[in-house]
């Protein structure tokens, strides 16, 4: 049996103690950090400091994919798996690694050297292959060497962050961060020097009148929204931010949050002085190491210069912001499943209602929002509802952020106006398909969305135009793909992904992606039954009108869209 | 006094306290809505789904088993949709699980005319009987993840906090602290858990070895390791074949 010396974790966990159960996620990501994993002996200490019940610690630690139970290797890689990445390679790198571990190491070590994992979607699709080497960053196409692998190197990404405006994303297109002081010079905390000279209601007023809508899929109006809490009586409310980006293909918000993460903070300090919330919780994926660290100084930053903390510029509104690194689960994207989260459980979805802005976090009012949507607070606040308006369609106004992968020649973020079309995003902003390729098709909104055919390509993106096509606008993923690819692959991934990520709460989301994931391994290896197609519709159907949450109501919809585009490709062959 | 709410159930126009569940209205003028997982006792959490009533007006089907009762709401609980998820749903868990002890849901898949080789090639929920104690025996290939054991364990009933879940997706199982014996763990045996599971995936283990085929009078002479230690055949003291 190895000791381990506990020392240093009980340690750490003084500071966690007061929070209780609320810090088992940071407690773990603690305990990790020292020994690599999470032997029995830290969560048996992580339990007694905590008062959380030790098979109710094992149940979080064995749920989030980051959190280890047995000794990994010294370098941990996850390569990710999903469309984006699997048009560039991703395949042949997962062989490469695999194939440089077998030979580089000895089997009688205890504790072998590399860990490799196949990975979801890491949100780096546009600068595809991607993978991550001790949670940092590493781009397939840099790296030319093991060396360089193993221990991270390689130049790391920069995104190419263009478009037709540039309203939220102006402070993303160097190579530098936008620190506090930057950030203010460009008029930065202006706007919630405003909003704390006008009334709550106001701000509520101008942020329904805006017609912002959430940016994370559900477009749900984020005035009625934060009406909604304020409305509330409860002394303690909250307001979170949603940075759990995990959507194959997302990768907006890691720009965001790594580029100009005070943006943020004051959309989110503005929503807390909106609806009368003293605390709030910025939660962001286990995989956005570098994001974490910028919100992390940002924050600090913030609170130096009085724009966070006791009476805020003087006045009588005080907040304070904790930060939450999440640990690999798509799930805690749903607002219920990420409040569980933060409440150091399994990321298990909750009964709707009760509704969050009526009891969300710890069961308080709670205003729920993601990080784009939050990056548009500041700019309506500083430009006013008219101008903001003025931006976009009637039905779908303001800027937004389209998450570019795939087949084409700039793969990237880019800013638009609601309303361009498709052909504009992908032939002229991206620089068009690949040299030598034709558009075959697009996959909107992500994995929980729907493909595109060439028919499509005049489609405007809003959401009333978009929607009369039969297709979501999601959290604006665009990955396209050429003539040459294999559709059915890119089924395969999606299907893969939701029966890897389903939660297993409900059982049409349990064992229903479990069974549209066999059937479409079977499709990919050729082995089509008659059947397959009826059975694919029902699970779809099935999953859709009776899962819990979104992520199973959704689990079916991009298979079902590329049955109605390539019919032929879900019926046996016949022999010529 | 609750205030009454007025709804419709199946054309039947009700009135029932404000608060009440679908499920329980429905019950109310004698429209049994199939249960899996709902417990009168135990916290509901609409895992199954197989509850769920067609709402006008509302984009997917509803959980009746937590879905309170509004005014004039129109109830369907057998509409074409209703019945076609039900039969999917019973199909995934045939497909799944070992459901030759659950009567009940065995029952529902023939009034559902669900087919249980709908899915070719499903890979089934197998796991080996867990034996670690000379109380009750645990059979995760019959485990339906109804939840009920786990929240009677936790604040349901008993506050002990023995058993959790380890795994996720279709590879969520009831564990312990990294798979310990049940003995190793907070568990104080008070049985709860048994009473309340509908599958017969937790089992005393008296009934278990009843069921294969020994005798009472056998069972009695089992020393207390061989009942502990006993698998299919091993402990019967007339083979001689205990493992001590």
């Amino acid at each position: 049996m190895v000791k381990f010396d506990l020392k240093p974790l009980s340690d750490s966990l003084l500071d966690f103690i007061p929070e209780g159960r609320s810090a088992l996620l940071p407690a773990l990501h603690a305990a990790q950090q020292l020994y690599g994993y999470i032997p029995e002996e830290a969560a048996h200490l992580i339990a007694d400091s905590l008062k959380v019940p030790l098979a109710d610690i094992y149940g979080v630690i064995d749920f989030y994919t980051l959190f280890f139970r047995e000794p990994v290797g010294e370098t941990v890689i996850h390569v990710c798996n999903d469309p984006a990445c699997a048009l560039a390679g991703s395949d042949t790198i997962m062989k490469v690694v695999n194939q440089k571990y077998m030979f580089n190491d000895s089997v009688e070590n205890f504790r072998p050297q590399i860990t490799i994992e196949r990975a979801p979607c890491l949100g780096l699709c546009e600068s595809a292959p991607a993978m991550l080497v001790q949670g940092k960053p590493a781009i397939g196409k840099n790296i030319t060497n093991w060396e360089e692998l193993i221990t991270g190197g390689g130049s790391p990404p920069q995104p190419i962050v263009s478009g037709d405006i540039e309203f939220l994303t102006a402070n993303c297109k160097n190579e530098h961060v936008t620190n506090l002081e930057v950030y203010v010079q460009g008029g930065g905390y202006s706007s919630l020097q405003y909003a704390l000279s006008i009334p709550p209601a106001e701000i509520i007023n101008q942020v329904k009148s805006s017609g912002l809508v959430g940016r994370g899929g559900a477009a749900f109006p984020t005035g009625v929204k934060w009406e909604g809490a304020a409305r509330e009586t409860d002394e303690t409310k909250y307001v979170v931010c949603n940075g759990d980006e995990a959507e194959p293909g997302t990768f907006k918000d890691r720009i965001l949050l790594e580029k100009d993460p005070h943006r943020i903070l004051e959309g989110m300090i503005i929503s807390a002085y909106a609806i009368g919330a003293k605390k709030g919780y910025f939660y962001i994926r286990g995989e956005y190491l570098i994001a974490y660290e910028r919100i992390i100084q940002a924050i600090d930053d913030a609170k130096s210069a009085n724009y966070l903390g006791k009476n805020i510029l003087g006045t009588e509104f005080s907040f304070e912001i904790e930060v939450r690194r999440g640990a690999g689960a798509y799930i805690c994207g749903e607002e219920t499943a990420l409040f569980e989260s933060i409440e150091g459980k399994r990321g298990f979805p909750r009964v709707k209602p009760p509704f969050p802005t009526v009891s969300g976090l710890f069961g308080k009012p709670t205003v729920i929002n993601n990080v784009e949507t939050l990056a548009n607070i500041p700019l309506i606040l500083s430009i006013g509802v008219e101008a903001y308006r003025s931006i976009g369609t009637e039905k779908s106004p303001g800027p937004k952020l389209f998450c570019v992968s795939g087949d084409v020649q700039r793969p990237g973020l880019y800013e638009v106006p609601f309303g361009v079309s498709l052909h504009h995003l992908i032939l002229d902003l991206a620089g068009g398909m690949k040299e030598g390729s034709t558009f075959h098709a697009a996959l909107i909104g992500g994995a929980a969305g729907a493909f595109a055919g060439e028919d499509h390509l005049n489609v405007m993106l809003s959401f009333e135009d978009l929607r009369s096509h039969g297709l979501p606008l999601g959290s604006g993923v665009i990955t396209v793909f050429d003539e040459s690819r294999d559709m059915i692959d890119i089924c395969h991934r999606l299907a893969h992904f939701f029966a890897d990520e389903s939660c297993g709460k409900c059982y049409p989301c349990q064992i229903g992606t479990k069974r549209q994931y066999e059937i479409l391994s079977r499709i990919n290896q050729n082995r089509i039954d008659p059947e397959d197609q009826q059975r694919l519709i029902d699970l779809a159907e099935t999953m859709t009108d009776t899962s819990l949450c979104g992520l199973g109501q959704t689990a079916g919809s991009a298979i079902v869209s590329a049955m109605k585009l390539w019919p032929h490709l879900f019926k046996p062959q016949t022999v010529v | 006094m609750k205030k009454e709410i007025q709804l419709t159930i199946d054309g039947n126009t009700i009135q029932v306290p404000e608060g009440t569940t679908i499920l329980k209205a429905a019950e109310s003028i004698g429209i049994k809505i199939p249960t899996i997982c709902y417990h009168d006792y135990c916290t509901a959490n609409a895992l199954c789904r197989i509850c769920v009533v067609e709402i006008e007006g509302s984009r997917t089907l509803i959980p009746s088993c937590v879905a309170k009762v509004s005014s004039d709401m129109q109830v369907k609980t057998k509409s074409e949709r209703v019945i076609k998820s039900r039969k999917t749903i019973l199909e995934m868990l045939v497909s799944s699980i070992d459901l030759s002890e659950s009567p009940e849901i065995l029952n529902m898949i023939d009034e559902y005319e669900a087919n249980p080789s709908r899915f070719p090639d499903a890979e089934r929920r197998e796991h080996a009987v867990i034996d670690d104690n000379p109380m009750f025996i645990r059979d995760y290939e019959k485990c339906i993840l109804c939840w009920r054991c786990v929240q009677v364990c936790a604040e349901d009933a008993q506050y002990t906090f023995a058993i959790n879940f380890s795994g996720r997706g279709y590879e969520t199982q009831i564990n312990t602290f990294y798979e310990k014996p049940l003995p190793e763990t907070s568990c104080v045996f008070c049985g709860q858990c048994i009473g309340v599971c509908p599958t017969g995936a937790l089992k005393p283990k008296r009934e278990w070895l009843l069921q294969d085929g020994y005798q009472p009078e056998e069972i009695m002479l089992l020393t207390r390791t061989q009942r502990k230690k006993k698998t299919k055949s091993s402990a019967r003291p007339s083979s001689g074949g205990s493992h001590e």
